[in-house]
């Protein structure tokens, strides 16, 4: 295969970082190629350099046999790069034509527009209705809609960033046949993910980036995900080992959750129902978008319910707010953390009083904040965490997103809680961060807590969780214990090739 | 302190197209005010009478503004707390008795609370904007002002003419001077502990952090427990109780009367004053005293220089313009490019 595109000593520096250092690579044509590598190991810039986000401050880019510089994405699509972004830019109350044509320098009319995007999307096996708003979409056809606004461009390299964090097993099946399809005519893919199994079944050659260089290349199918995994952490990792347990008296109770969203295009609650005892990990898996942003908001308290719809430790606490469940013992971490679980310019200190405030005693009985006692409970927070951060005074916005993550996480499991809900726990947080909060949680619910980990991750779900269930468009599945459960059965339970019919019959 | 000289240099400007020697119109407005061998030992203490109600008024906003919540209506709750703080001294005249005054100082704080709790409720029960509200409760505080100076508060003894009777005069509700020739009376002082309290608040009380958790990330607050309509309540209540008193003040001290065009727009210029003082209980302080150096500088300039009085409107304008345009401007680049959509 000939060389598409050759990266040479790529270099890019941001104040105080080294993003990139030396970069060197090959991509040829028609090749799935995977960019490994931890959270900051500099995946992310390489691409943006690639696609004309970024100027690299020294280095070359040759494709195609010619020098490329692209100075804007514009310059990258014209030469034939595109890029499909892990965050979607949609317009959700626009319909998929008009969100494919905001992308385009010069769309057709919007006639011609959807039927080409009927064509390209059946020919490529994502079926979409250019006609349905966005904001009725699954997150699996929302990334349709992306790959479909690449696809008209007739892209001679796809970049794809996270593409699977937000679908089911049985759409990430999809997608690779797509991708195989494209690869099989000539398309080069440059995949970034975390996800170490999708890596080994899909792309040809991997390079792995450890702190901005390239550590290793190899042939991803040879190697286990175990290897795979120290290759980019440079370190052997262990599994969490879970502590021996009993499980206790039951400490928290839902029936019959049905909760109206706050959000638009949000989902509603329906009828949510399970009971967990002390000890044990309630692990909830789901597409994005299924309820799970609803659930956590009811459980916390920041959507209220009627009495008897939540009890903790046997206490009607449906109709409570977020600090009176504080009191009765559960806490939660919110999968946004910056704006929801912290907010983003205000210094660790402040943000550690800021849901610590109950179960720490951190507020007087006049109402005067013990600023002791906060900068107390932060430093253990940074200290037990190892979240790495020059002080506690600064800003939550100033660390990266696994410290912040971290220290989250650690804020909650601080206060030694009874229940412990969380949503996304490890979203982007690099390895060696995720196995620590893992192990965390696991370790709390050795010490008698129950945990409502709610995730995207079936691997996380599956190394953490006693007991699975899955939302579905609001509902949850009849939890079941995790022994005996296949990838084939969760795929099932979180609701199959979702969306899909929907596609063909409005199709 | 950018914004400041940048004022200066525009209002310089501005001043010279109008055909005024631009150096003698700032040093009016500016310096003076201070050290004038004439007019400063008038306008000294006039600094202070006027920056009083301003600082009491603005720091009750800036409660709110951090939190998101626009009490633009604070003229009307002055207002309001000058006709109750009033009438209560009205309804007493010409009886003796020290309960007088404490009873006016509560009547003009639930006043002005009453006055911004109509918004809050409003905004709470039926979602409706409490900027609209409080600043459409504006006109009719006025048209209620109207009504009184010349209806039912009018001085029976004065001829004829709007205007209630001149509670100066009528000692247990007057509100003087509480050192001769400084200007310092009881608003004035309350601005001063307003000012403390609220750094106090801001900076060690739960309520303070609730309310820059609120106005920085709703989210986030609402996570922390925090109830955003136990907050509209609080800020609204608060700025409204601080705009009346402001107002009582007023009336039973360097007004002395209730009439018609008793309100000297206070209640919308305390606004430009919080965001000159950054919204900072200290801040709003000096910004208080420099917007009431404008004022009284500005009067100055007008009988000096015939400098018309809009100019003087326009260069207060400018001041808040400069100091929104330098915030935005330090916090984003301006590039004249097309965004990419991407």
């Amino acid at each position: 295969m000939t060389v598409l595109l050759s990266v040479e000593g790529l270099t890019k520096t941001y104040p105080g970082v080294v993003a990139n250092s030396e970069v060197s690579f090959a991509i040829a044509g028609g090749e799935i190629h995977a960019l490994l590598g931890e959270n900051g190991a500099g995946k992310s810039t390489l691409v943006k350099m690639i696609y004309g986000l970024v100027r690299p401050d020294a280095g070359r880019m040759v494709l195609h046999g010619q020098p490329y510089e692209p100075a804007e994405p514009r310059a990258a699509r014209a030469a034939g790069v595109a890029m499909v972004f892990q965050h979607f830019s949609l317009f959700e109350a626009l319909n998929v034509a008009e969100n494919v044509a905001l992308g385009m320098e010069s769309p057709p009319p919007m006639r011609r527009l959807a039927a080409r995007i009927r064509e390209v999307s059946t020919e490529y096996g994502l079926p979409l209705d250019p006609g349905r708003l966005v904001g009725d979409l699954s997150a699996g056809e929302r990334q349709r809609v992306e790959i479909v606004r690449c696809l008209l461009q007739d892209p001679k390299l796809l970049i794809m960033d996270e593409p699977t964090s937000v679908l089911t097993p049985q759409e990430v099946e999809i997608l690779f046949r797509t991708l195989r399809q494209l690869s099989a005519e000539g398309t080069a893919i440059l995949y970034i993910s975390h996800k170490l199994e999708e890596i080994r079944a899909l792309c040809d050659v991997a390079t792995i980036l450890r702190r901005g260089k390239v550590v290793d290349t190899c042939t991803p199918g040879e190697k286990s995900a175990r290897e795979l995994a120290e290759m980019m952490v440079g370190t052997v990792l262990t599994p969490p080992a879970r502590p021996a347990k009993q499980p206790g008296p039951v400490a928290l109770e839902v029936a019959g959750l049905s909760v109206a969203s706050p959000a638009p295009f949000g989902t509603a609650l329906k009828d949510i129902g399970f009971s967990l005892r002390r000890g044990e990990v309630l692990g909830i898996a789901g597409v994005a978008g299924n309820g799970q942003d609803e659930l956590l908001l009811a459980l916390s308290g920041e959507l209220r319910s009627p009495p008897e719809a939540v009890r903790i430790t046997g206490q009607p606490a449906g109709h409570l707010g977020p600090n009176a469940r504080r009191r009765l013992g559960l806490v939660a971490a919110p999968e946004e953390r910056l704006g929801h679980a912290a907010a983003p310019d205000m210094s660790l200190a402040e943000n550690a009083l800021l849901s610590g405030a109950v179960r720490k005693g951190l507020v007087g009985g006049a109402g005067f904040i013990d600023r002791a006692a906060t900068r107390d409970f932060a430093t253990e927070i940074v200290a037990r965490f190892d979240v790495r951060t020059p002080g506690i005074e600064v800003a939550a916005r100033a660390l990266s997103g696994g410290n912040l993550q971290k220290f989250v996480i650690g804020r909650e499991i601080l206060q030694e809680p009874a229940v412990i809900v969380v949503n996304q726990p490890t979203w982007g947080v690099d390895a060696a961060a995720a196995a620590a909060i893992r192990q965390a949680l696991l370790d709390l619910a050795g010490r008698g807590a129950a945990v409502v980990a709610i995730s995207q991750d079936l691997d996380e779900l599956l190394e953490i969780a006693d007991i699975f269930a899955a939302l579905n468009e609001g509902r949850l599945t009849t939890p079941r214990p995790v022994e005996g459960l296949t990838v084939e059965g969760i795929g099932l339970m979180m609701g199959g090739a979702h969306g899909m019919e929907v596609a063909h019959a409005h199709g | 302190m950018v914004a400041v000289v940048l004022t200066m240099v525009a209002g310089g400007l501005m001043f010279a197209a109008l055909g005024k020697d631009p150096v003698a119109a700032i040093r009016t407005i500016f310096w003076d005010p201070l050290f004038h061998p004439q007019f400063a030992a008038y306008s000294r203490p006039q600094l202070l009478v006027k920056a009083g109600p301003l600082i009491l008024i603005a720091i009750g906003l800036s409660l709110g503004f951090r939190a998101g919540i626009w009490n633009i209506g604070a003229e009307g709750q002055y207002i309001l707390g000058a006709i109750c703080g009033a009438g209560v001294a009205l309804a007493f005249y010409p009886a003796g008795g020290w309960h007088i005054f404490p009873l006016m100082v509560l009547a003009g704080a639930l006043g002005g609370w009453a006055w911004a709790m109509i918004p809050a409720v409003l905004r709470i029960k039926f979602r409706t904007n409490e900027i609209l509200v409080s600043l459409l409760l504006v006109y009719v505080a006025q048209s209620l002002l109207a009504a009184m100076a010349v209806g039912r508060m009018r001085n029976p003894e004065g001829g004829g003419f709007p205007g209630s009777r001149n509670l100066a005069q009528y000692p247990p509700a007057a509100n003087g001077e509480l050192i001769a020739g400084t200007g310092i009376h009881l608003g004035v002082l309350a601005a001063v502990v307003a000012v403390i309290a609220a750094h106090v608040l801001m900076q060690r009380h739960i309520l303070g952090f609730n309310i820059s958790l609120a106005g920085q990330a709703p989210r986030a607050a609402r996570f922390a427990g925090v109830s955003p309509n136990r907050l509209v309540l609080v800020c609204l209540g608060v700025s409204g109780a601080l705009a009346g008193l402001a107002g009582m003040f007023e009336v039973s001290g360097p007004s002395g009367r209730l009439t018609i065009d008793f309100a000297h727009g206070y209640g919308f210029t305390a606004i430009i004053v919080a965001f000159l003082g950054r919204l900072n209980p200290i801040g709003i302080l000096l910004a208080g005293l420099l917007m009431a150096l404008t004022y009284i500088g500005g009067e100055l300039a007008q009988f000096m220089l015939q400098i018309p009085r809009a100019a003087i409107q326009a260069f207060q304008g400018m001041l808040l313009f400069f100091l929104l345009a330098l915030d935005l401007m330090s916090n984003y680049r301006v590039r004249w490019l097309r965004r990419e959509v991407s």
